[in-house]
């Protein structure tokens, strides 16, 4: 460095203006570093305290055995086969209205009122508290029917799912070019083969994604359940009628004052997460192999 | 300015049958006028380019001739464009049928998310239902006409978006040409691509040229006069002068032309 370029450097770093911009720097970074620790403590010791006290529990009975009377021994097997059944239901549900809703909002609806309404309404619907949408699947089916049963928890949980499809397929189609859908539309194709063979084709990765964030979204909820599916002590495959699952399970049995109970409710906790956990590195890693 | 322009085009130039028939044409993205009153015939068989500086219609007017405009509510058009006496803007005009036999190639390349023979056989199973031979044989015969056959045919099955910027475009134009339009929009089809790139679609250009009208948006002068042979120099959404490419970049009659093509403007 030469004297002159050293100097002028010297006279930078002693500038009062940059010096207080270098102060500012450190002052932000550190704040924003602090709530990060903050937030991130919580997480960790939730996770910790789930493992430890989950793990615990641990063992293949889980899978086996049912849930048991207070006292004796049991596992979760017919909740987390509930479980599965009614949030694959609810995922099948409402994959096509929820795919289909998006490519009407990006391709055919645009800017129109009944799109912007769609819009609206699916904003409010993302952010429904769950318990409310629990109590109308209540008065919708089981108040019709009668009785809980396994369709009026799939029901609910597509509800919840919907416009979280809705949301990520439309932000998905939003991000093809218009060029790509021009470039079919010049060939004379209809409407409906450039968004199945083009625009929807071109975005499949973060579409699948969007639905592996459903399934995750909707696997952890409860309130809808506990009016809707309820519970069942027994192995049932019937959709028609009352319906084991793992967050009624684990609300009642951690609200017991039974021991083994409870351990079986922290255990099926650890389950759930590490499910959760699973589709979302699933949805992070086909989210980014397919949008190479 | 020195433009090699081969005199003999003037006289393939003035022989030419009308292909498109553009009358009183005036154009509106919503309340603002893109076009103004042109009015213009576009002969079969032949180059013909259109130039002006950016914003000067040239797009929105090659983007009428396919109706990619109705696209957009908000955009539209007035007058008349006949292509095979028939008026494109007609409200009841089949678009899927106009842009079957009026293809177009864009300024970015465009492939599907679908494999290179994918690409191609897309838009030819719109019109035909081939077999798996013959679909074979149209793709090789789309591919060798855009020359992309000797790099491509090793992997058909590859998704289009494995190939260069330069073999991209050369896809999109064989795909253009596989579904066998009578017209070819070129919307400035050279202008993301290196000068090896460019020279091989303007040699396309003008191979393609015995087979189908071709209509290109260009902002390259020097490109015009090497493959048109019709100019229309365009400013402001008018027409300012339509001539033998030829007799435009030598002798243009507007004023305004002679100070775009010189350089002193735009």
């Amino acid at each position: 460095m030469s004297d002159v370029a050293k100097a002028v450097s010297n006279d930078r770093a002693n500038n009062p203006i940059y010096r207080r911009r270098v102060w500012v720097n450190r002052f932000n970074m550190t704040m924003s570093m602090a709530t990060m620790a903050f937030g991130m403590v919580f997480l960790i010791w939730i996770l910790i305290t789930l493992f430890s006290k989950g793990f615990a529990a641990f063992g293949p009975q889980l899978f086996t055995q049912m849930t048991p009377p207070p006292g004796s021994d049991g596992g979760l097997a017919n909740a987390i086969f509930g479980s599965a059944l009614m949030v694959g239901a609810s995922v099948l549900i409402a994959t096509p209205v929820g795919i289909m809703a998006g490519i009407y909002l990006v391709e055919v609806g645009r800017d129109n009122w009944v799109a912007k309404i769609t819009r609206f309404v699916n904003d409010i619907l993302l952010s429904a508290p769950s318990i409310v949408i629990g109590l109308f699947v209540y008065s919708l089916i089981v108040f019709q029917v009668r009785h809980y049963s396994g369709w009026a928890g799939a029901v609910a949980l597509a509800i919840i799912a919907v416009p979280v499809v809705v949301r990520t397929t439309e932000n998905m189609l939003m991000l093809v070019p218009n060029s790509l859908r021009e470039a079919a539309v010049a060939l004379g194709a209809p409407m409906w083969k450039v968004v199945l063979m083009v625009t929807l084709k071109a975005v499949r990765g973060g579409v699948i994604t969007g639905i592996l964030l459903a399934l995750a979204r909707v696997s952890g909820e409860t309130a809808p359940l506990l009016f809707t599916s309820l519970n069942n002590q027994f192995w049932s495959t019937d959709m028609n009628a009352p319906m084991a699952n793992l967050p009624v399970v684990i609300f009642q049995f951690a609200m017991s004052p039974y021991e083994d109970w409870q351990r079986l409710a922290w255990a099926g906790a650890l389950l759930i997460t590490l499910t959760v956990l699973l589709l979302n590195i699933l949805a992070r890693t086909v989210f980014r192999q397919k949008t190479q | 300015m020195a433009f090699q322009v081969s005199l003999g085009d003037t006289a393939v130039a003035e022989r030419a049958a009308t292909k498109l028939k553009i009358n009183n044409l005036n154009f509106f993205y919503g309340t603002f006028q893109g076009l103004r009153n042109i009015s213009l015939e576009i002969p079969e068989k032949q180059v013909t380019a259109f130039i002006g500086p950016s914003g000067c219609g040239k797009s929105t007017l090659l983007r009428v001739l396919n109706r990619m405009y109705s696209l957009y509510p908000g955009q539209r058009a007035e007058g008349e464009v006949l292509f095979n006496g028939q008026n494109v803007l007609d409200s009841k005009y089949d678009l899927n049928a106009l842009r079957g036999q009026v293809g177009m190639v864009f300024q970015k390349p465009t492939p599907f998310p679908m494999s290179i023979y994918d690409n191609i056989a897309f838009g030819v199973k719109l019109y035909e239902k081939l077999s798996r031979s013959d679909m074979d044989e149209r793709v090789e015969w789309a591919l060798k006409k855009a020359s992309l056959w000797t790099e491509a045919k090793d992997k058909l099955n590859q998704s289009g978006l494995s190939l260069s910027g330069g073999q991209q475009q050369r896809l999109c134009i064989a795909r253009g040409i596989a579904v066998k339009p009578e017209v070819l929009l070129l919307d400035e089809p050279t202008s993301a691509l290196d000068p090896i790139s460019t020279a091989r679609i303007e040699e396309l250009v003008s191979e393609l040229r015995t087979d189908y009208t071709i209509v290109m948006v260009t902002h390259n002068m020097q490109q015009a006069a090497r493959v048109s042979q019709h100019t229309a120099y365009m400013y402001l959404g008018e027409l300012v002068e339509f001539t033998p490419t030829a007799q435009i970049f030598v002798k243009p009659k507007d004023k305004r032309t002679e100070d775009y093509i010189t350089g002193r403007f735009g």
